[in-house]
C-alpha cells in the first residue's frame, strides 16, 4: 500500500466536488482589493465568506500600527516566547485582552487553532474528563487527541444531554472541563450558555467557551456570547482568535484561575512554536482598540446581517435557525451545493462551500459571512446572485409559484 | 416481569448487547451482507467518521454507559464494540 493510499476516499470525494467546474478548497485570489472585494480569475468578486466580521483588514490605523512595529521590532520573532523572550508588545496585548474580558490573566498563542489545542490539552490531564459539544470545531477535537483526558461528547447545544453525560461520570474523581463555542462556525447558531453554566455548576465542572466567531460580534462591548448572556463571571476560561473580527491571525486564552501562569511552561502548543510577529500583535492591538472605541461597528454588522438574512429568507432559502453573521444556506445535495457555489463564483460572489463531515447532520451548506464593511448594495447584489443561481438550479422555486403553493 | 424489564435483562448479556447494536446498524448495512461480530465498522458498513461518533452517542444512551471518544479508534469490529459496552456495563 502506497504512503498516501489511505486517502483514497477523500481523493474520490474531492474529485467529485471539483466536477462542479472548480476547486472550492483551492480558490486562487489574484488580488485583494478591500475587506469586501477581490479579483478571482480576473473577475471582480464580492467577498461574502471571509469571517472578516468588522472589516478591519484594510483599516488605515491597523495597517500603520503593523508597519511601525515591523520597522521597530523586525519582521518576526524567529522563535518561541520561552526561547526568544516575550517582546513588550506580546505582554501589552495580553494586558489589553485581560482588561477587555475583565479577567486577571491572558496568554497569546500564534493561532486560534493553537489556542484551543494548547488550552484544552493542558487544562485537563490523565484521570480528568473533557466534555465537548458534538458539533465542536476541528481544533477542539484535535486538542482532545493531543491531551490525555477522557473525552465525552454531548448532543449539540443540549444542556439536558450534557447534564445526563456528566451524571454518568459523577462518581469519577477527576476534574471535568466542559467545552462549548459562542457561535458555531458552520450553522451560525449559538450555545445556550446560561443553561450550560447551571449544569456545570451543578456538577462542579469547569467551562471553557471558544468565542472565535462571537468576539467583536455579540455583547454590548463585543466580548461575545458570554457578555450577551450576562455570564462573564461564571465562565472559567475563554479562548478566541484574532483571525476573524480582529482581521489578523493569532489566538488567546483568558481566565481568573490563580495558577494560570504555570501554563506558560506546561502548554506545549504555546511553548514549542514561534510567537506572533510584532506587526500582527500591533495590528491586533489597534483592532481591539478600534472595537472598544467604536462599538457602532457591531451595529453596522448586525444591520448588514438583517439585510442578507432577510433577503435570502424572502427568496425562499432554508437558512440556519439563529440569525447572525454566519448565514448558512442549506442545500441537501452536496453535488448540487458545489454547482451552486461555482455558479456564485462565476457571477462574482465568493462564499464558502461546506460539506459533510465538516458540517453537522450530513448537510451541505453555502456558508456566507457578513462584514460590517459590506455596503447595502453589495449585500443586495449577493442576495440577487444567490437567488438567480438558486432558481436556475431548482434549489428554490419562483416566488409566484411559492405564493400559489401557499394559498 | 414487564416487557421493559425483560429487554433490560437480555441486553445485559453480551449477546443481547450485540443484537441491539446490530439492530441500530441495520441502516448502515451494505448490500446483502449480514452483520456479524466480525463486521468491521469503518470498512464493511456505509458509515463516515461522524456517523460512527453519533452511533456511539446513541449506544451510550441505550445502555446508560460512557463510551469515551478515546476508545473509539480501538474498536474495529461490532464484536469489539459489544465487548466494550459489556465491560462498561458490568465494570469488567
Amino acid at each position: 500500500m502506497g504512503l498516501l493510499d489511505r486517502f483514497k476516499t477523500i481523493r474520490e470525494v474531492h474529485g467529485a466536488v471539483k466536477a462542479c467546474g472548480a476547486d472550492p478548497f483551492g480558490v486562487k485570489m489574484d488580488r485583494i482589493v478591500s475587506a469586501t472585494e477581490a479579483v478571482i480569475e480576473g473577475r471582480p468578486t464580492i467577498l461574502c465568506g471571509s469571517n472578516n466580521y468588522l472589516g478591519l483588514t484594510f483599516d488605515p490605523d491597523c495597517i500603520a500600527a503593523a508597519q511601525r512595529a515591523t520597522e521597530e521590532f523586525g519582521t518576526g520573532t524567529t522563535g518561541s516566547r520561552i526561547a526568544n523572550g516575550s517582546y513588550f508588545c506580546h505582554k501589552a496585548l495580553e494586558t489589553d485582552l485581560a482588561d477587555f474580558y475583565g479577567k486577571k490573566h491572558c496568554m497569546v498563542f500564534t493561532t486560534g487553532y493553537q489556542a484551543n489545542l494548547g488550552a484544552i490539552s493542558t487544562l485537563v490531564g490523565p484521570g480528568d474528563f473533557v466534555i465537548i459539544d458534538a458539533d465542536s470545531h476541528a481544533s477542539i477535537y484535535d486538542a482532545c487527541k493531543l491531551g490525555s483526558a477522557t473525552v465525552i461528547r454531548f448532543r449539540h447545544n443540549d444542556p439536558v444531554d450534557l447534564d445526563k453525560r456528566l451524571q454518568r461520570i459523577a462518581h469519577e474523581p477527576g476534574n471535568k472541563l466542559v467545552v462549548v463555542e459562542g457561535i458555531y462556525s458552520m450553522l451560525g447558531d449559538h450555545a445556550p450558555l446560561k443553561e450550560f453554566v447551571e449544569v456545570k455548576k451543578k456538577h462542579g465542572a469547569y467551562i471553557l467557551v471558544d468565542e472565535a466567531h462571537s468576539m467583536g460580534v455579540m455583547g454590548k462591548t463585543g466580548r461575545g456570547l458570554l457578555e450577551q448572556e450576562g455570564v462573564d463571571a461564571d465562565i472559567d476560561f475563554v479562548t478566541g482568535t484574532f483571525s476573524k473580527s480582529m482581521g489578523a491571525i493569532g489566538g488567546f486564552l483568558v481566565s481568573d484561575h490563580p495558577d494560570f501562569d504555570i501554563l506558560r511552561v506546561a502548554c506545549r502548543p504555546y511553548m514549542f512554536t514561534a510567537s506572533m510577529p510584532p506587526s500582527l500583535v500591533a495590528s491586533v492591538r489597534a483592532s481591539l482598540a478600534k472595537l472598544r472605541a467604536h462599538p457602532e461597528l457591531m451595529v453596522r454588522l448586525w444591520r448588514n446581517v438583517d439585510t442578507l438574512y432577510h433577503g435570502l429568507e424572502a427568496a425562499g432559502f432554508k437558512l440556519g435557525r439563529q440569525k447572525g453573521p454566519v448565514v448558512a444556506v442549506h442545500i441537501n445535495d452536496p453535488a448540487l451545493a458545489a454547482r451552486a457555489w461555482h455558479g456564485l463564483l462565476q457571477n462574482g460572489v465568493y462564499v464558502n462551500l461546506a460539506l459533510p463531515p465538516a458540517t453537522p447532520s450530513g448537510t451541505a451548506l453555502l456558508r456566507c459571512s457578513v462584514c460590517a464593511a459590506h455596503s447595502t448594495e453589495q449585500l443586495r447584489r449577493v442576495t440577487d446572485v444567490i437567488t438567480k443561481v438558486g432558481l436556475e438550479l431548482g434549489i428554490i422555486a419562483d416566488r409566484s409559484v411559492r405564493i400559489a403553493a401557499a394559498e | 416481569m414487564g416487557t421493559a424489564a425483560i429487554q433490560q435483562s437480555s441486553a445485559l448479556t453480551k449477546d443481547g448487547i450485540f443484537v441491539e447494536i446490530a439492530r441500530l446498524l441495520e441502516r448502515f448495512r451494505a448490500g446483502e451482507a449480514t452483520i456479524t461480530s466480525e463486521t468491521v465498522i469503518a470498512e464493511d458498513l456505509t458509515m463516515d467518521s461522524l456517523q460512527v461518533m453519533d452511533l456511539m452517542m446513541e449506544l451510550e444512551d441505550r445502555f446508560d454507559v460512557s463510551i469515551p471518544l478515546n476508545l473509539v479508534p480501538e474498536i474495529a469490529t461490532v464484536g469489539q464494540l459489544a465487548d466494550t459496552i459489556y465491560a462498561s456495563k458490568t465494570g469488567a
